[in-house]
């Protein structure tokens, strides 16, 4: 309960600087508008509002700060244009039946949520396979693991693009190759997870199973795998993140196909900022909600497993 | 006879906790002596380290009056009256040990030309001189334990709280620090408070031992120790020392110590 | 296909040696055995993509990738001048650098980081990349909107990691100030930071990923005709993949460097945590 209210300070801090954020960022625009409608602008001509600063010409004109919250194009929409266009295209287009047409924010959510699921699935699939075989094999461990560890410092968001085309090219179906590369990004946070959980339990317990004359299976049913659970959820929260930017960075090579990331371009093609924040935190709020799940399954398996109290 | 060093009247702390008040201290009256060493012995909860960190102005005190050197706690400890040693020997680990004990001779402001003369003169009392340039963990418990008492006298104050410090120790690494503490004692004459857990250790090294009870954290009995200040390891088999010790115990047995 | 024969020979032959030589365990065999295994996976692609006559279109062979890189260097450097240089080291030091401050800020309100760490922790999962048009439309289309980009994206995991290790200071060494009477500076300075250093580099580490992945997929949204990420988008389009090979390349090694570089600054700031000892 503590932390509740410190939260929502802080939210409604970053909430009340966004809306102070808007006046000198759009002032600029608002200054046009207010001298085509005819009002008087300080200075009156727009060449030299141009050379101004926004700060200076915010503080010139006070009379147009309330005009700053309802532009068409806004160069920071305020919050509630953002929130008004979020459920004009989620609930707003349910309500009127059209919750898949081309516009709607669902549609778009639900194409990049499953190549993000798809991916995320397949990447936890093979990153577990790995980690097993590297803690099970010292050949694999030391030729494989420094690769795996050296990865993390590349940036391999960066191949997005060309793995897109090549795939196309190859006529794989848009949602694999989307897929592809989500689970290339999930995948290295499972893999480090896994060995660092699998090798958790200490010598002792170790030691103990070797008094039991236990087999390596055994040892890995019974020990390892239960001890790796708080590292495999960790780097699942990591993955399903990782996984997401991943399909939505993929979207911006294929966005003939729809997806948030289609939409983010598009409405940076076309001037469209408000598209451009509502597709933004349409896929923070994804993000969140798949952690938030993750969180919740974390906690039921752990506290099954007596892990938390 | 003068003004005690360390004066506690009626002194009372309650704790508020999920589970009700917990009376860490009640009515607890001591008086200490310049050049006392007095040792504070009692199960868990007695409010042995309670009554410690009083003196040092680490807790509140909600009854009663506690001055040190005749200024509240408060004071003295802007006074830097005192020096504390913890459980722990709670040594920086990016700080060389001479860099260590510098520690509150940066904070407290001495000028930089009086450091080293400081650093080695305590090194020496603690018979650590050779090892001021390593690093704390290249060093032993007990040796780590030895540098933070040094760190404790660095800055000359009259005042040595101790909590427990050798309580993580082994017996033999034990027996030695106490041999030396008594040493130090001797030569540099400051007024000890130590906590123990350890009855042996209490009667070994104290002039007066003062015998604590949990629930509520009080008083039981404040023995005047009766050995002589010159205390060889072995006095520990005289049957003076056992009478004490025997004192002791009945005093904790008093106090419920040895109850479930 | 008898270079693909010959790299199934190779691969049989290096995965003989390396079975061995990981029984051992002096420090020249876990330098070789990764390299080995790194230069098997390169002799199989390339046997692979010259025995199958793969297109090169679609997979260029590690020895065209090679030469291409070695003749492209002059736009290669241009590229990363534009990408790490200007965009990613800028916004990662600024960026840094603020997170910092503000940890320190709020350090003095406890009510303030309960808030701030859950939701600085929720900030640093988001897509932030995804902003990176409102930041070209803001700060235009050179280095200075990939730079924003990266500040925003190196804030909030370099922010909660500041918090964390200024909480990290355990309650007997903030009570040994107290004994001193130290003040809030001294004890800032003296004990608090640094003991939040090893917190500090974990997040500076992550950092340095995080902005190089910033700078070049902002890039992606819109640049001058330099740049990494740029160059990776139109050479693509292209269908110049050796060209792009090149660049991810490029990208690994700088990559690599770069948190190379922090990881050694770490060594000797913070010489004294156990996992620096080898414990």
């Amino acid at each position: 309960m503590k932390s509740f209210l410190s939260i929502l300070t802080v939210v409604a801090a970053i909430i009340g600087l966004w809306y102070a954020a808007c006046v000198p960022m759009n002032i600029h625009e608002a200054a046009m508008q207010a001298q085509r409608a005819g009002a008087e602008v300080t200075p009156e001509t727009a060449p030299e509002r141009r050379k101004m600063g926004r700060i200076a010409l915010m503080v010139k004109n006070p009379q147009l700060w309330g005009t700053v919250y309802a532009q068409d194009r806004p160069q920071l929409p305020a919050p509630h244009q953002v929130g008004a266009e979020l459920w004009k295209t989620t609930w707003g287009m349910v309500e009127k039946g059209r919750a898949f047409s081309k516009r709607s924010l669902l549609l778009h959510g639900w194409i990049t949520l499953s190549a993000t699921l798809l991916g995320f699935a397949f990447g936890t699939l093979l990153g577990i396979v790995l980690a097993v075989s590297i803690v099970h094999s010292r050949a694999m461990d030391m030729s494989v693991m420094p690769w795996i560890i050296a990865s993390q410092t590349v940036p391999i968001l960066a191949i997005a693009p060309m793995i897109v085309v090549v795939l196309a090219a190859l006529q794989v179906d848009d949602l694999i190759a989307k897929g592809v590369i989500s689970m290339y990004l999930s995948f290295f946070p499972v893999v480090v997870g896994m060995v660092k959980g699998l090798r958790s339990p200490d010598g002792m317990q170790m030691d103990q199973m070797r008094t039991w004359y236990a087999s390596r299976s055994q040892t890995f049913w019974k020990l390892r795998l239960p001890s790796s659970m708080p590292y495999l959820f960790a780097s699942l929260k990591v993955g399903v993140a990782a996984s997401l930017i991943g399909a939505v960075v993929a979207e911006l090579s294929l966005s003939q196909n729809g997806g948030l990331g289609a939409r983010l371009l598009a409405g940076s093609y076309y001037g469209q900022t408000v598209q451009i924040w509502s597709a933004l935190l349409a896929a923070a709020a994804l993000a969140a909600v798949l952690v938030w799940a993750i969180g919740v399954a974390q906690n039921i398996t752990l506290k099954r497993m007596g892990f938390t109290r | 006879m003068s003004d005690p060093v360390i004066s506690a009247k009626n002194l009372d702390l309650t704790f508020q906790t999920n589970d009700g008040p917990v009376h860490a201290l009640k009515d607890v009256s001591l008086a200490i002596n310049k050049g006392d060493f007095v040792s504070f012995i009692g199960p868990s909860g007695c409010g042995k380290t309670t009554f410690l960190r009083v003196v040092a102005a680490l807790e509140e005190p909600t009854g009663g009056t506690v001055t040190v050197n005749g200024m509240s706690p408060e004071e003295a400890r802007k006074a830097r009256a005192y020096g504390y040693v913890f459980q722990a020997a709670g040594l920086y680990p990016w700080r060389t040990i001479r860099g260590n004990i510098q520690l509150p001779l940066e904070i407290m402001g001495f000028p930089k030309s009086e450091w080293q003369s400081h650093i080695d003169k305590v090194l020496d009392l603690v018979d650590l001189r050779g090892f001021g340039k390593k690093f704390p963990w290249q060093l032993s418990g007990g040796m780590q334990q030895r540098a933070s008492i040094a760190r404790a006298l660095a800055f000359d104050a009259d005042i040595l709280l101790m909590d427990e410090p050798f309580g993580a120790l082994d017996e033999i690494v034990r027996d030695h620090l106490n041999e030396q503490l008594l040493e130090l004692w001797d030569k540099t004459h400051k007024t000890i408070g130590f906590v123990t857990h350890s009855i042996p250790e209490a009667v070994y090294l104290s002039t007066k031992i003062v015998v604590m009870s949990p629930r509520p954290g009080r008083i039981t009995d404040v023995i005047e120790n009766t050995l002589p200040r010159e205390r060889p390891l072995d006095i520990r088999d005289t049957p003076e020392f056992q009478a004490i010790a025997h004192r002791v115990r009945d005093g904790l047995r008093a106090g419920h110590a040895y109850d479930d | 296909m008898s270079w693909f024969y010959g790299s199934l020979l190779f691969w049989a032959v290096a995965w003989a040696v390396n079975a061995q030589l990981s029984k051992r365990s002096e420090r020249w065999v876990r330098f070789f055995v990764p390299t080995l295994f790194g230069i098997t996976v390169l002799v199989i692609w390339e046997g692979m993509v010259r025995g199958f006559n793969i297109n090169p279109v679609l997979l260029p062979a590690p020895s065209a990738i090679g030469s291409t890189l070695v003749g492209e260097i002059p736009t290669l450097w241009t590229d990363l001048v534009q990408t790490f240089f200007k965009g990613a080291l800028s916004g990662y030091i600024i960026g840094c650098g603020a997170a910092v401050l503000v940890a320190i800020a709020v350090d003095r309100s406890p009510f303030l980081q309960r808030g701030l760490l859950p939701v600085g922790n929720f900030v640093a999962a988001l897509p932030i990349v995804g902003m990176a048009p409102i930041l070209v439309m803001w700060f235009g289309f050179d280095w200075h909107s990939k730079a924003a980009v990266v500040v925003v994206m190196v804030f909030f995991p370099m922010l909660v990691n500041t918090v964390q290790g200024l909480q990290a200071s355990d309650a007997l060494q903030r009570d040994l100030m107290n004994t001193y009477a130290a003040n809030y500076r001294q004890s800032l300075l003296k004990l608090r930071l640094p003991a939040a250093m090893p917190f500090m580099f974990n997040g500076l580490k992550i950092c340095t990923t995080l902005a190089l992945i910033g700078a070049i997929v902002a890039e992606f949204f819109g640049s001058p005709i330099k740049g990494m990420g740029f160059r990776i988008s139109t050479e693509v389009g292209r269908l110049a993949l050796d060209m792009v090979w090149s660049e991810i390349a490029v990208a690994a090694i700088v990559g690599s460097a770069f948190y190379g570089a922090v990881a050694l600054a770490e060594k000797m700031v913070t010489f004294w945590h156990p996992s620096q000892r080898g414990q």
